[in-house]
């Protein structure tokens, strides 16, 4: 038995729910910010999304590889990447993971195996294939995640990743995240088939569907995708179903024009956190102690990013070539 | 200090030796393109298959989006890819990792990351090819900052830029011309490589500068062959990177001459004569006698036959036209 088809064990538990409630409450703050004016550039929130991510990243070594999104908070955070520095990318710092010039839809941290969000739709899918690619010249089990919505799955560059990483047998798996809107538009209305993961049967691939709101679900479907890829058997396609709670970006309405209310409630009542509160056994006592620790990290990220300064006017020459 | 040994070898020749020195001197680089691991397909990329086998000189399905974003995660997971695009028309179909991550991805990502890609991109017409398969089109990716482009007219630039670009930590265009790919000339042995971002003087000379871009680098040099038979003594620089732009390399020999004739086979409006004309106004406007010329061309696709085709593109005879026309 690998070491991630062990059960796990409480203390990891307690640190997947951590860990989604860290995503929610960044992303609290993060929207609250912006919505004071204090984040330069757009924000992308992904909260209704923390199974997903933490459900995923949490098969995953350091020394793997994800790519994400626009809306690549949750990702990025569940990877492991520094929150004072992300913080400080949002508030356009200095100190940001990309010295201002990336934003959130650019958060990286390839320290912590995190190689980007990236805002162009479905352009992160070929580069996934080449970490994988790489990982596979390297021969050290290394597995590269990408992450996309169900819009993307609309694209080209998915079916030729998908393809591309078939017939090379690559350590890559195609993580969708069907949140069931690509921007306003609805997935049955732009997407041929009911369940996206039908797709991989194109592809000689693993096609799985999971519920994404049920954080242990998507964890066992990516342990038995995790264990394929490393051993050298090629990509698999989860598809996890869930929904943002927000709108796609700043002007867009919770509700409005493309979904009502009482849809928004039927997902709502599903909520991942209170999910993992159940089958992850948090006590009253322990998810105390989690938002205590959550929100003194938070400040502690937050006083850390309004203390860095701006960039210097000669930061606007940095960083364009090697 | 001992001279340099030369041997006379032809530009496909020298890109096939840069690719295989360069893989033969680092393992992190690799091959990847349509039909590379065939030898009879392309003379660029014979024998590589054989000598370093079919990991690292990968064929790909048709996949230009597909593989050339793949090339780019590669390259920011530490490895130095080379891709074949066998014709620069078909990079339409990659251009977004090309232009919107390999170029960007370091910059936007705070210089976490580098992106050591090659992208070979054999181009021209004069082969009855038709519209979109004759394109000169690395005007198109000057517009990009982050992108090194570069367009070696002879075989030891070829030979010695390639390897260059190979090393370089920046991602490069690296613009073939394929009518100059039985072209001979002497390539320096042993490890050459030339600098990027530096013009070479192709011919010296003292009445007119003639600048030329990859192909018309050659027909450059034929035309002033030709304008010497005039009485015309010009001088002939090859920008050979078109970013970093030599603008210097380039004004010093207008400085000289006073006259200036750009040549390129992309088309006039917006093209790469259009930038360096600009530039090199700024530079040395007070040694310019007239206006810069320029032989691109024409405003029109490449159309197949073979009149016609010669009608739209530049040429010697064009070039020995419009240097006569400017210095009367």
């Amino acid at each position: 038995m690998s070491e991630e088809k062990a059960p796990l064990s409480d203390e990891r538990m307690q640190m997947i729910y951590r860990d989604m409630l860290r995503i929610r409450r960044f992303e609290e703050t993060a929207f609250e910010l912006f919505e004071q004016g204090e984040v330069v550039g757009g924000i992308h929130v992904s909260i209704g999304q923390e199974g997903c991510s933490v459900g995923a990243c949490s098969t995953l070594r350091d020394d793997d590889a994800i790519l994400t999104t626009h809306r690549g908070h949750g990702h990025s955070i569940a990877k492991g990447t520094r929150l004072p520095e992300m913080m400080a990318e949002l508030l356009g710092k200095a100190t940001g993971l990309c010295h201002a010039k990336g934003g959130s839809m650019h958060i990286a941290d390839v320290s912590k195996g995190h190689y980007g969000a990236h805002s162009i739709v479905g352009s992160n899918m070929p580069m996934a294939v080449g970490i994988g690619l790489a990982f596979h010249f390297e021969g050290k089990g290394q597995v590269a995640v990408v992450f996309f919505g169900d819009g993307a799955a609309n694209e080209g560059s998915f079916h030729e990743s998908m393809n591309l990483a078939s017939i090379w047998k690559l350590p890559v798996i195609f993580f969708c995240e069907n949140n069931h809107f690509a921007s306003s538009t609805r997935v049955q209305y732009a997407t041929s088939v009911a369940d996206i993961s039908a797709r991989a049967a194109a592809y000689d691939a693993p096609g799985v569907t999971v519920d994404g709101m049920d954080v242990l679900a998507v964890h066992e479907v990516m342990v038995e995708a995790v264990d394929r890829a490393r051993r050298g058997l090629g990509p698999s396609l989860v598809e996890a179903k869930t929904y943002r709670y927000f709108g796609h970006s700043r002007k867009d309405p919770q509700f409005g024009p493309y979904r009502t209310e009482e849809e928004w409630n039927e997902w709502k009542a599903k909520d991942p956190l209170l999910v993992a509160e159940r089958i992850l056994g948090v006590s009253e006592a322990q998810k105390k102690a989690h938002a205590e620790a959550v929100e003194n990290e938070l400040r502690d990220a937050l006083a850390f990013a309004r203390q860095s300064p701006e960039p210097a006017p000669e930061e606007v020459y940095e960083d364009l070539y090697a | 200090m001992p001279e340099t040994k030369m041997r006379t070898i032809s530009y496909a020749q020298a890109i096939n030796e840069a690719l295989h020195e360069e893989m033969e001197r680092d393992e992190k680089v690799f091959l990847m393109g349509e039909d590379v691991a065939l030898s009879a397909i392309s003379p660029a990329t014979a024998g590589l298959g054989e000598r370093f086998g079919h990991e690292r000189v990968r064929n790909t399905p048709i996949s230009e989006l597909g593989f050339t974003g793949a090339a780019v995660g590669a390259a920011m997971a530490g490895y130095r890819p080379v891709l074949d695009m066998r014709r620069i028309d078909f990079m339409m179909l990659a251009i977004d990792p090309i232009a919107n991550q390999a170029a960007k991805l370091r910059y936007m990502l705070g210089g976490q990351v580098s992106v050591p890609l090659v992208v070979r991109a054999p181009e021209g017409g004069g082969s009855q090819n038709g519209p979109t398969h004759s394109q000169c089109l690395e005007a198109w990716f000057i517009q990009v900052p982050g992108l090194r482009v570069i367009v070696p007219s002879d075989p030891a630039d070829a030979k010695g830029l390639l390897k260059s670009a190979i090393r370089e930590d920046n991602p490069v265009l690296f613009v073939e011309y394929r009518a100059l790919y039985s072209l001979e000339g002497p390539v320096p042995d042993g490890d050459h490589t030339e600098p990027i971002g530096k013009a070479a003087v192709k011919r010296e000379g003292a009445d007119i500068t003639l600048i030329g871009i990859g192909s018309q680098a050659r027909n450059c040099l034929e035309a002033a062959e030709l304008l010497a038979g005039e009485g015309v003594d010009a001088e002939v620089v090859d920008p050979r990177t078109i970013n970093p732009l030599d603008i210097e390399g380039l004004a010093a020999s207008v400085r000289k001459t006073g006259f200036c004739l750009i040549a390129e086979e992309g088309h006039k409006s917006g093209g790469v004569g259009a930038e360096i004309a600009a530039s090199i106004q700024e530079a040395a406007f007070g040694a310019l006698e007239a206006p810069i010329a320029r032989v691109a061309a024409l405003d029109v696709p490449v159309p197949v036959h073979t009149k016609l085709e010669a009608i739209v593109l530049p040429s010697t005879e064009k070039i020995v036209a419009a240097a006569n026309n400017l210095l009367s």
